[in-house]
């Protein structure tokens, strides 16, 4: 090849820098949006109520609605934290616009300060773009002395708006489910079960930065 | 011109042995690289699914209590090790037969080989990239082989979840010791090197063609692996992502995929899907491409629909990435995403239904000779289809929720992959090997080798439809007298497979043996791809002057 060839050479190989270039830059991006991918979810179902997720507002509504509808309360803890942790009653009849206030009673059993955060949804899954807090003891960390109880309020009202959707026509009940977990915050001191499971042992083997 | 090329043979030099191989940046030096790291792998992934058919050959556990005395030294009554072991191997053998077997043959090995010479190319667009690809997936290997002698689970060795790797069993709750660790990092390498040399593949065609081989002249071969490499480009990042994730959770108190800090194993299931359903496109679509030329050459006449085929294979391409979640009915979706889910995953059988049909189209009023390559290509053909109709009853949601994690999965996936994508490999392998090596391999040979393999693994697969349809899950070492009689047979279709197995190798050491002359074109006026037109082998740098492709004709 001669000197045309080589300047040709030239361009093409510059040509498939550049394609290889633009692959490398969207490998990249389908990299980011992998991880995007966890605040993107969780911004969705913030918006939307998708999978359960309750909304939070500021005001309650000005005028009732028209349906009554019961609502359920569900409390778990997870096995890792000493707690006792249960609804003051485990169901309430509710109409639609109207604010209602429940209490969680929790017992801290054991010897130390332990500090949780709840998991919650709603079930059914499109009750909740319907389900709206004022105030929850779930929207932060708690801690508990040891042995302190304590009973903490869920303000909520179901939005009006639900008598207008279709897929809320059949539902007469919602259930309003808490799942306390041990915190994960660092420099907190993991609480000892007395017999830990293997499971459990084997988290706590295992060293955390 | 005699200068000319001098210069450029003195330029290009002629590395021999060691460093030939070790150093390699020749297209077709890695190409056979890449062959025999798939026939490594490919064998350690078939042994070990004969381990798996003679435990499962009859009820009880036999076969795996010896088998890790033997590998761990543990006591061969110890029958918790032999549980852990098996799930192991069905571990290792999936991810072995998917990264170690199947994609080092058909994208590494002959897409390697024949996408160059096919669209006219001196070599890759990247040839030290090339290499670095398959060193990569060499390193990955052996990590992978690493994992199994390590901790994973409390007091055993190696990663036992599955291929799948969902948390909690793979995050520190199920596996806390580090053969994970070393499964992921093995992962890592393993897509680095596929997303290299998908980068590579897609550079050497767009920008490499000889004159006048515009993309719709293009060979089906090629347009199938700039369709798998895309496929890798976008999806193997959100694997890299997903393991990453699940590294971090392991190891430094990230809770990605831990619901006490807020995270959600289900999110790893839709990121690793959003990989693996374009995944098991990436292990068929090369296929795909390579039996629409063996079935053109031995009908005689050029592929039916060329430009159908090309676009039914980019429209599988793009539908494969919006389907993930159809491995993922039981996990809690809600209805309306599983309708969509259901009907996406159903339109799929569109595109797939138009290949099936042309390559039909193609046999009809051709003049057909059965040679061996042709005969393994309809093998293909019959068992994908196969497991195609088996997709699409699973793609029913509400089937699915019963047959979920059932043998039935089991058989239906097999049938597309370890008889489809395995039958196409040994049709490419047949197809490719006299102009790979210059020999002629026996044909009666390979035709055995074809009908007892065909016999053998048929007999290994369709009886598991029964045991899924019955209720059998997957993933146990043991199983209830009722389901033995199937059992039974589908072991016996492993040993036969075996046999062929055996039979393959002979075919090989015989065609080295006896050095039978290929010449350039054994295959008659069907073989019109450009491979043909060079000698066998090819020469070590060829198109030294560019071919020109003229007419309208497609190849």
């Amino acid at each position: 090849m001669g000197m045309s060839g080589d300047r040709a050479d030239k361009q093409s190989g510059r040509r498939a820098g550049k394609g290889a270039g633009l692959l490398v830059v969207g490998s990249v991006a389908m990299l980011i949006l992998s991880f995007a991918s966890v605040p993107l979810y969780r911004a969705f179902c913030a918006a939307t109520g998708f999978g359960g997720t309750t909304q939070v507002a500021k005001l309650a509504p000005a005028k009732p609605g028209e349906r009554r509808l019961s609502v359920r309360f569900d409390a778990n803890v997870a096995r890792d934290l000493p707690w006792r942790f249960e609804p003051e009653t485990p169901r309430i009849v509710l109409r639609t616009g109207e604010t209602a206030t429940v209490y969680y009673k929790v017992v801290n059993l054991s010897d130390q300060e332990t500090a949780g955060v709840a998991a919650y949804n709603v079930s059914p899954d499109q009750a909740g773009a319907y389900f709206d807090k004022l105030a929850c003891f779930c929207f932060s960390e708690q801690k508990l002395a040891p042995h302190e109880s304590a009973e903490w309020p869920v303000v909520f009202f179901l939005d009006p708006a639900l008598e207008a959707d279709e897929t809320m026509k059949r539902v007469e009940e919602i259930t309003l489910s808490y799942s306390f977990f041990a915190s994960k915050k660092p420099k907190e001191s993991k609480p000892e079960e007395s017999k830990p499971t293997g499971a459990a042992s084997a988290l706590a083997a295992k060293p955390k930065s | 011109m005699d200068a000319i090329s001098t210069e450029a043979g003195a330029h290009h030099d002629h590395p021999t042995g060691l460093r030939r191989y070790l150093f390699s940046t020749n297209h077709k030096d890695i190409g056979t690289l890449y062959l025999v790291l798939a026939v490594v792998g490919g064998l350690i992934g078939f042994l070990m699914s004969l381990a798996i058919r003679a435990e499962l050959s009859h009820p009880g556990i036999s076969v795996f209590p010896g088998l890790s005395a033997l590998l761990y030294g543990t006591d061969p009554t110890n029958l918790d090790a032999a549980k852990n072991l098996y799930n192991v191997f069905i571990t290792a053998h999936g991810v072995l037969m998917i990264f170690f077997f199947v994609m080092p043959a058909l994208m590494g090995g002959f897409a390697n080989w024949f996408v160059p010479i096919m669209i006219g190319a001196p070599d890759m667009a990247f040839p030290r990239l090339n290499n670095i690809s398959f060193w990569l997936l060499a390193a990955s290997l052996v990590l992978l082989v690493l994992s199994m002698f390590a901790e994973g689970a409390p007091g055993s060795l190696g990663f036992g979840g599955g291929w799948v790797f969902y948390p909690p069993l793979s995050s520190n709750t199920g596996h806390p010791g580090p053969a994970m660790d070393y499964v992921i990092l093995s992962l890592h390498l393993a897509g680095a090197s596929s997303i290299l040399g998908s980068i590579n593949f897609i550079t050497t065609i767009f920008n490499m063609r000889a004159p006048g081989m515009t993309l719709h002249k293009m060979p089906l071969f090629a347009w199938a692996m700039l369709v798998t490499a895309f496929l890798l480009v976008l999806t193997l990042p959100v694997l890299a992502g997903a393991i990453t994730m699940l590294l971090t959770d392991r190891n430094f108190g990230t809770t990605f995929y831990d619901p006490a800090g807020g995270g959600d194993p289900i999110l790893f299931q839709h990121l690793f899907w959003f990989f693996g359903h374009p995944e098991v496109y990436v292990l068929i679509l090369p296929a795909f491409g390579v039996i629409s030329h063996i079935v053109s050459t031995f009908s005689r006449k050029p592929v039916f629909g060329y430009l159908g085929m090309a676009y039914a294979m980019v429209s599988i391409g793009f539908l494969g990435c919006i389907v993930w979640a159809h491995h993922m009915y039981t996990v809690g979706l809600s209805l309306n995403a599983q309708r969509y889910f259901v009907f996406a995953t159903m339109v799929i059988a569109v595109p797939t239904g138009i290949k099936i049909f042309s390559w039909i189209a193609t046999m009809w009023g051709g003049s057909i000779s059965f040679r061996a390559p042709m005969v393994w290509a309809i093998g293909f053909i019959f068992v994908f289809t196969l497991g195609g109709v088996t997709g699409v009853v699973l793609a029913n949601a509400s089937a699915d929720r019963q047959l979920h994690e059932t043998y039935y999965v089991v058989a239906h996936f097999h049938y597309t992959m370890s008889l489809g994508a395995v039958f196409a490999i040994f049709a490419a392998f047949y197809y490719w090997f006299p102009k790979m090596t210059g020999y002629l391999y026996n044909e009666t040979l390979s035709k055995a080798h074809f009908i007892l393999l065909f016999i053998g693994i048929n007999l290994v697969f369709f009886p598991q439809h029964f045991l899924g349809l019955a209720g059998m899950p997957r993933r146990y070492i043991d199983y209830p007298d009722a389901f033995a009689l199937w059992n039974y047979w589908s072991s016996v279709g492993a040993a036969i497979a075996a046999v062929s197995v055996l039979l393959f190798f002979y075919t090989v050491a015989e065609a080295f043996l006896r050095k039978r002359e290929a010449g350039a074109n054994p295959w008659g006026v069907g073989a019109t791809t450009l491979e043909w037109t060079l000698s066998s082998p090819p020469p070590f740098h060829q198109f030294d002057t560019l071919p020109r492709i003229t007419g309208s004709g497609h190849h």
